[in-house]
């Protein structure tokens, strides 16, 4: 692998190459199994990633030696491959036409054009946020947010916390931010105590996943789990002070210094929606062999729906091996894809959520925290597209990725549609970038 | 990877400390005891959210940029940062 880091603001270099085979977006699991497949093919692959490193969410790390023993074992092979890996750079962009792929990047605030013949979406998937009073509070964090910020080396030592949501994500932070020396006072699942407890035996035929499940619970003991009960607010001045759970009948605050809170994950759509791939249910339709609705685009992962890291491991396999030029991929890897999407469908119905959260916002609440629009702005007769023109809601520089989720949910408004760039840039990449992608799939005049 | 144990020296609000090598801005100013990264258009604190890279609620100055997203950005050698909330 050749690594090509360039994470700091000062004097970016230029890509060593502006022209591969493929380029993948996102190296989480899917996106490395994609690389690997399609360096493995002999072709010239660059991977891009918004992070630090390697490993997207799942597999996030300071010190390898920290991940699991899966994920060790693919990050060496993608350090073994000839794949081309750049982190610290956002794609916000992209052009395509028949056979040709050119997208536009930002690193450290400059913009490039990087072109390819195919493209792999593996963007992942970020938390699903439901608003409700006081979650603009500094202490307030995603489940999966608290996880990122522990293993970017943020210290919860001592600190009081509350983690309160939805989705098999809390045991493992639970398990995480006991281990990192986090009071936990409670850990709460709005889901009820009938359906996790389907959900838990329905888990028999993987057993594996029951032992992990028995060792994260272990590794916050001392603290009460409890299902069937969420958050209704938060209070505090500067910051957190205090929380507020209920489980519909009795309430009751407690003080703390962080609260966790999320339901569940939402795929990152905008790159393979911005392409013009077709989407259902919020989530990339792709066919067989991962490629999307856009011919010579493919998409792996959670974009397509949240499966976990085996899913995304087969898929981005498949979908490297296909966007490589193969004619077929073995049938273990596309059973494995199966096994996992099927699996799938049983957890999204064991965390559904209960109409109380969805209605947890007071008119006061603010629902877009970019531009600060309270949900009495809001009419529920609109579109997100209205709420956009009438107050600014999902038009600051999160574009509604935290807001469009929220507001799908609260009054069913189908996402709006995306428009470049897909994430704030600065003016010179605004200025130039997208026409120079335009220009470089114009074959030019002899 | 830096060694463990390793620092480098940043500016924060006019603050020069040592923070641990490897961390991201967002990690090194809530270490610091930064509540408020920056402050909404109404006027709120705002403090990270979601931890990679979405919410953009983390958002600060950094080396003269405005709004580079902190939990994005490794810190370095010699970093001057600036939140919202700077006196």
């Amino acid at each position: 692998m050749v690594r090509h880091h360039e994470p700091g603001p000062r004097a970016p270099r230029p890509f060593p190459y502006d022209r591969v085979d493929v380029i993948v977006v996102g190296a989480g699991p899917a996106g490395i199994a994609a690389a690997v497949a399609v360096a493995e093919q002999g072709r010239r692959v660059l991977v891009l990633d918004e992070g630090l490193d390697v490993g997207g969410q799942i597999w996030r790390h300071r010190d390898r030696s920290h991940v699991p023993q899966i994920a060790r074992r693919w990050f060496a092979r993608l350090d073994e491959s000839s794949a081309i890996v750049s982190c610290g750079v956002s794609v916000v962009d992209l052009r395509h036409d028949d056979g040709a792929v050119a997208v536009v990047a930002e690193r450290a605030g400059e913009g490039h054009v990087l072109r390819a013949s195919r493209l792999i979406i593996a963007t992942g998937a970020r938390e699903r946020f439901v608003p409700f009073p006081g979650w603009t509070l500094p202490g307030v964090y995603g489940i999966g947010g608290a996880q990122a910020l522990l293993k970017q080396g943020t210290s919860f030592a001592g600190r009081r916390v509350i983690i309160a949501g939805s989705g098999p994500l809390i045991l493992p932070a639970a398990a995480s931010l006991a281990a990192a020396g986090a009071r936990l006072a409670l850990v709460a699942e709005q889901a009820p105590p009938p359906a996790v407890r389907r959900f838990a035996l329905g888990l028999w035929r993987r057993p594996a996943l029951i032992a992990q499940a028995a060792r994260y619970r272990l590794a916050f003991a001392g603290t009460p789990y409890r299902t069937g009960q969420w958050v209704t607010r938060a209070d505090g001045d500067d910051r957190l002070r205090s929380v507020t759970i209920t489980d519909g009948r009795r309430t009751r605050t407690i003080a703390c210094d962080v609260l966790c809170t999320g339901y569940g994950l939402v795929p990152n759509t905008e790159l393979a929606r911005l392409a013009g791939c077709e989407t259902a249910n919020g989530a990339v339709v792709t066919d067989g062999r991962q490629q999307t609705t856009v011919p010579g685009i493919f998409a792996a992962g959670e974009p397509l729906g949240i499966a976990g890291v085996d899913a995304a491991l087969a898929e981005g396999e498949i979908a490297g091996r296909y966007a490589a030029g193969a004619v077929s991929v073995p049938a273990a890897v596309v059973a494995q894809r199966d096994r996992a999407r099927a699996a799938a469908l049983a957890l999204e119905a064991a965390f559904a959520l209960r109409p109380d959260v969805r209605a947890l916002a007071e008119p006061d609440t603010i629902v877009c925290r970019c531009e600060d629009v309270p949900l009495s702005a809001l009419d529920p007769a609109w579109s997100a597209r209205e709420a956009k023109l009438y107050t600014r809601a999902g038009m600051g520089p999160c574009q509604g990725r935290i807001c469009g989720a929220a507001l799908e949910h609260r009054f069913g408004w189908p996402r709006d549609t995306v428009r470049p760039p897909i994430l704030p840039v600065s003016l010179s990449t605004v200025l130039h970038a997208p026409s120079a992608a335009s220009a470089s799939l114009t074959p030019s005049a002899p | 990877m830096p060694d463990a144990g390793a620092t480098v020296s940043i500016v924060a609000d006019g603050r020069r400390v040592r923070v641990p090598a490897g961390t991201t801005v967002a990690s090194a100013l809530l270490d610091l005891g930064v509540t408020a990264f920056r402050r909404s258009v109404s006027g709120t604190p705002r403090a990270p959210l979601c931890g990679m890279g979405v919410c953009f609620e983390c958002r600060v100055s950094i080396d003269g940029q405005a709004h580079r997203r902190a939990c994005l950005v490794p810190v370095a050698d010699g970093m001057t940062i600036v939140t919202g909330d700077a006196p």
